[in-house]
């Protein structure tokens, strides 16, 4: 890995040590100056359409307004941690005199009980996001291997597989919140039940695609490397190992990256639906606290689901290049 | 005879002066009387509406610390949301609308044992129409120095309404839950001007609440009713506020009648709970108990001079969250009717005064007979079941052990709470509702055979 070569840096370096200057500078124009010809146009149809939409709400936001209220928000977000800080303070004394009424009382230190700031809520949405499509990936990948594996299998599950393919996960969400209550009954529980409803459902939604990609993977292995492992005589298991996870790994990845663009979509749409903690949760309660800040409130979430989304998809796609064996397709 | 009497009394007054005497033995110890919360962590919901502020109140001034209390507090989507929250379990308590522990006691929707300990406020609603509406119904609104006189009874609106059967079309408004203070109080207004909102009949399966209606009621959560409106989806709807305001100053519509002109402090939102909540926690409940009470007394304290903070506290995203000016407008003493047409309104919100906290029992048997007005509750019943009913939901003895510990260590005097140590948990009769039929909550079968409009005795749909 060396840093010299990422695409990012890789120009600026050769322009710096005076490598193919007027090559470099192409290069640089087209990977930084025309994205931002692009965003500055588009500032530019968003204020001009923002101050001709008027609202009972007042004005629909502008950039400026938007970053006001991004301002604003992470004033609040220290000010609450200003809160927080006291309120760890206050039980420690408090915990300090129960204790000195009596020794052997039982003392619990308490998680702060103000309201998530909406950076607590942007790494909740992230956690959930991530715990439902990972748990998905485990369950859709070996069922994928399976029925790519053996044609009676997938003719087998594959009607299922189509049924519930096209069913929004949201008309999921009633059902996983009734199962989930009646289920998951604990004194002391360890998720919380809002926590399991939005990541059940984004798991619902995740092992489509991750299935189907992976079987057909599975079923791209080439008949001379099945041929190869008939004539080595590998067992199952080291045949799976050996020869058809690694050629079905760059379809999985295609797979797990869509799944993962529309779980993050699904996960949005769930926490508003549900009112689940996250950043869905934040745009529905700023919708119905129906403030003049609201909307430039909800236009900073709308920008931040879109930039998240977005390195989700990055983070995705270097993995997929990374597993992908042939490095001159155009993955994008 | 006499020697008997006597004797009797005597006795009496010495178990009494023993009870007394032991009583304030315990808390001659203090403020210890009562054993820590069981529970310390909670999660309370509400709706956003102005009169969740004993909450907000309880939670930033501390009061729930001081009781050892480690309180959430989490905004709820709507009314039904929030009421199963409870019933299982994801939530401790909830600022609840009164009519919500009562129909889940006698079973009317989701059947689950409910109760109250506390009432947290008096009036805070209002009705609001559209603009369109308004502009239809004004010309026969009486007119005094160039204001519209209020109350504006609904007579005003019966000629639209009626124009709108004319052309065949169904005249729409909203309220936020079909056992709310608002669907009883918009009905009241409704049937008080000659129209019929419409019966339910949950015997036949018909819980939509339209049969025979000239106006058909539908619900919608509160901070959705100016957005509803200003769809067209409804023409008018009663809410709590800020959302009355709002549409004020959105310029959607126009509050024609807050609840305080349909019955002079009307019972309003109650704290609810789980009644094997209480079983289980009991000093945990007192103690939420006396945190609100507090609350409720700081709201109210010395002319309303704090309600400016709290108007503050509750314009916080995480609570209300409308803008500062909107809640303030109710909030500090005035109400907004029509566009500059500002008055005041001391007591549009009341959330400790007059007993506002305390629970009555004829309270929560209004709402039943609002019940069986309506056909939620779809046969005759006894003045007796009413009674049972009542002491079911209704727990003054909890509020009452609140209170004592308040008083034990000095937050209060007795005589703060003057309903508290001398009422049968009845009201009286009272005879300030805007059509004049006196209520008498010990005999409610009375009483709605008194209704104009309304199911009567056994008169089954």
């Amino acid at each position: 890995m060396n840093p010299l070569k990422w695409g990012l840096i890789e120009p600026f370096y050769k322009l710096a040590i005076g490598e193919d200057r007027q090559g470099q500078v192409n290069t640089i124009i087209k990977m930084v100056g025309l994205p931002l010809v692009g965003i500055f146009f588009f500032l530019m149809l968003w204020q001009a359409a923002a101050v001709n939409i008027n609202t009972s709400l007042g004005q629909f936001p502008g950039p400026v307004q938007t970053y006001e209220q991004f301002v604003s928000l992470q004033e609040e977000a220290q000010a609450e941690a200003v809160k927080e800080h006291k309120f760890y303070e206050r039980q420690e004394e408090r915990n300090a005199r129960k204790l000195e009424k009596n020794p052997e009382a039982e003392i619990k230190v308490r998680e702060y009980t103000g309201p998530p700031t909406f950076f607590e809520q942007i790494w909740r949405s992230l956690v959930t996001v991530m715990s439902g499509f990972i748990l998905a990936s485990i369950i859709a990948i070996p069922i994928g291997i399976v029925i790519g594996l053996s044609s009676n299998a997938y003719s087998a599950v594959n009607p299922l597989i189509q049924i519930f393919k096209p069913v929004s996960p949201l008309a999921w969400l009633p059902l996983v919140t009734m199962v989930v209550s009646a289920v998951y009954v604990t004194d002391d529980p360890t998720f919380d039940k809002a926590f399991l409803n939005s990541m059940f459902t984004v798991l619902l939604c995740c092992l489509w695609p991750t299935i189907i990609n992976t079987a057909a993977g599975v079923a791209t292995v080439t008949q001379d490397l099945k041929n190869v492992s008939q004539v080595l005589s590998l067992n199952w298991w080291t045949h799976v190992r050996k020869i058809v996870l690694p050629c079905s790994i760059p379809m999985m990845f295609t797979g797990l990256r869509i799944s993962l663009g529309i779980a993050w979509m699904v996960l949005i749409a769930a926490e508003m639906l549900a009112q689940n903690p996250g950043l869905g949760k934040f745009v529905w309660d700023e919708f119905q606290n129906g403030s003049s800040d609201s909307l430039g409130r909800i236009m900073v979430a709308v920008i931040v689901i879109g930039i998240v989304g977005f390195f989700l998809d990055r983070g995705m796609l270097i993995l997929q290049k990374a597993v992908s064996w042939d490095k001159s397709s155009d993955i994008r | 005879m006499s020697i008997n009497t006597g004797r009797r009394t005597f006795l009496k007054t010495t178990a009494l002066a023993v009870s007394v005497a032991m009583g304030s033995l315990a808390y001659a110890a203090g403020a210890y009387a009562l054993g820590d919360p069981e529970k310390e962590d909670l999660k309370f919901g509400f709706i956003k509406l102005t009169d969740m502020a004993p909450l907000a109140i309880a939670y930033e001034n501390g009061y729930f610390e001081d009781e050892g209390l480690y309180v959430q507090l989490e905004a709820q989507a709507n009314w039904k949301v929030l009421l199963d929250r409870v019933i299982d379990g994801q939530l401790d308590g909830a600022h609840m609308l009164a009519g919500q522990p009562i129909a889940a006691t006698i079973g009317y929707g989701t059947k689950a044992p409910v109760i109250t300990p506390i009432s947290m406020d008096l009036n805070g609603n209002a009705i609001t129409v559209s603009n369109k509406t308004w502009k239809a119904m004004k010309p026969n609104v009486e007119m005094e120095g160039g204001k519209p006189k209020h109350p504006i009874s609904a007579a005003a609106l019966k000629p639209v309404v009626e124009s709108y059967k004319d052309e065949g079309k169904a005249f729409k408004m909203g309220m936020v839950f079909p056992v709310s203070t608002h669907n009883y109080e918009l009905r009241y207004w409704l049937a008080a001007g000659g129209l019929n909102p419409g019966y339910y009949a949950p015997h036949k399966g018909d819980s939509s609440g339209t049969l025979d209606a000239d106006v058909l009621l539908s619900v919608t959560p509160p901070p959705q009713m100016p957005a509803t409106m200003e769809a067209g989806t409804i023409e008018g709807y009663c809410v709590g506020e800020p959302w009355n305001q709002q549409a004020v100053f959105k310029g959607i519509g126009v509050p024609v009648i807050s609840d305080n002109s349909i019955q002079k402090n009307n019972p309003e939102k109650v704290f609810g709970l789980r009644e094997d909540f209480y079983e289980k926690y009991p000093n945990t409940t007192i103690r939420v108990v006396k945190a609100m009470i507090r609350a409720a007394h700081w709201l109210d304290a010395e002319n309303n001079k704090n309600r400016p903070a709290a108007v503050k506290i509750l314009s916080k995203p995480n609570y209300v969250g409308a803008d500062y000016k909107v809640i303030a407008n109710s909030m500090t003493g005035t109400f907004e009717y029509e566009k500059g047409d500002k008055r005041s309104e001391p007591d549009f919100n009341v959330f400790f005064r007059y007993n506002a906290t305390y629970p009555y029992y004829s309270d929560a048997i209004w709402y039943m007979t609002q019940m069986r007005r309506w056909g939620q509750i779809s046969e005759q019943k006894s003045d007796d079941w009413y009674k049972d009913m009542a002491k079911k939901v209704y727990r003054p003895d909890i509020y009452k052990q609140a209170v004592d510990e308040l008083v034990a260590d000095g937050t209060f005097k007795k005589s703060d709470f003057a309903a508290v140590y001398d009422t049968d948990g009845f009201r009286g009769v009272q005879d300030d509702f805007m059509d004049g039929i006196p209520y008498d909550g010990s005999k409610p079968n009375d009483y709605i055979d008194s209704m104009k409009i309304g199911l009567k005795a056994d008169k089954q749909l």
